[in-house]
């Protein structure tokens, strides 16, 4: 796959860093602003499209990369699950039971598991997204082949 | 209310044996399309609309391209007269269409007018958010507290979605 013009790449490299801090601002303030992991997620994917488009990338290193966004979607759905079922542990016992403490509404750090969820939804979100393209990229490099 | 439910999950259950033992795959297909129109029904019966809605479109674009498919690649057979058994079929089918149109129509009549009576959860969630649990952001809340379920499903959707693009799009094995 071969990358886009020096304009085009110059571009990505100024504003493709400043969508990923987008994304992750996002996700973090799921509980306080508009926003939260499923779209968070999809911010992040972009970033990373964006600098494969813009700086194409060997065929070998989208496998690996591939096989990297596959691990980290597999595992944070595992987590979510895991966050879902540790209500089953404490207090009432019930599954998605919001058992961590709570604080002040309105804070960055409140919600009990809320930001947890957002975080690990956002995970999963960005690396499914991710996997789609590169399988879609992957498919076309080997039926050019 | 319960009788008619137990007809029509009878219904499904015929259906979808005959899916799964018919020799021609347009059979198949549309023995399972049975499955998906009873759940519409189903659904209105139990007082979910909503769900019924979606059912409807999923299953008709899903049938119409099965259909479609099947019908492209290895359909191959001559018209022929209607003997006996072909009466008998056509018959089968008006009764049937003609039971579920009875039992859409009583299910439609069971349902509240439009804004009442379902929409009674709506209430508790927007007055009750923030100190139950603890999120400004009231979408969140709803999203991941009061409706985790929900959520957990359309995560688990994407990781399946993810799983069959990944499946049908490797061409060669991987080591």
């Amino acid at each position: 796959m071969k990358g886009m013009t020096i304009i085009v790449k110059k571009t990505t490299q100024l504003i493709a860093g400043l969508v990923f801090l987008y994304g992750i601002y996002i996700i973090i303030h799921g509980h306080l602003t508009p926003g939260g992991g499923f779209a968070g997620g999809v911010i992040l994917a972009g970033s990373f499209i964006l600098q494969i488009l813009a700086f194409g990338s060997e065929f070998t290193h989208l496998l690996k990369e591939e096989t990297g966004s596959t691990f980290y979607e597999n595992m944070a759905i595992l987590v979510v699950l895991f966050l879902a079922v540790s209500g089953l542990l404490f207090g009432l016992k019930v599954f998605f039971l919001n058992w961590v403490p709570q604080g002040t509404p309105g804070e960055i750090i409140s919600a009990g598991m809320l930001p947890l969820y957002n975080i690990f939804v956002g995970i999963e979100v960005a690396a499914s997204i991710l996997t789609i393209f590169l399988a879609l990229v992957i498919f076309k490099e080997e039926i050019s082949k | 209310m319960e009788v008619a439910i137990s007809v029509i999950v009878g219904f499904m259950i015929i259906g979808a044996l005959y899916a799964i033992h018919a020799k021609d795959i347009l059979s198949a297909v549309i023995a399972g399309g049975i499955v998906g129109y009873s759940l519409v029904i189903c659904f209105l019966m139990l007082k979910a609309p909503d769900l019924a809605i979606v059912q409807i479109v999923v299953e008709t674009i899903t049938l119409i391209i099965m259909v479609a498919v099947v019908l492209d690649s290895s359909r191959e057979e001559a018209f022929s007269r209607p003997d006996r058994r072909g009466y008998i079929s056509a018959a089968m089918t008006i009764v049937v269409v003609v039971t579920l149109l009875y039992f859409f129509r009583m299910s439609i009549d069971t349902l509240d007018s439009f804004g009442t009576g379902t929409l009674r959860m709506a209430g508790p969630y927007i007055e009750g958010a923030v100190e139950k649990t603890g999120s400004v952001n009231l979408v969140t809340g709803v999203v991941f507290d009061f409706r985790g379920y929900d959520t957990l499903g359309e995560a688990t959707v994407l990781v399946t979605a993810v799983l069959g693009v990944l499946t049908i799009l490797r061409i060669k094995g991987k080591k």
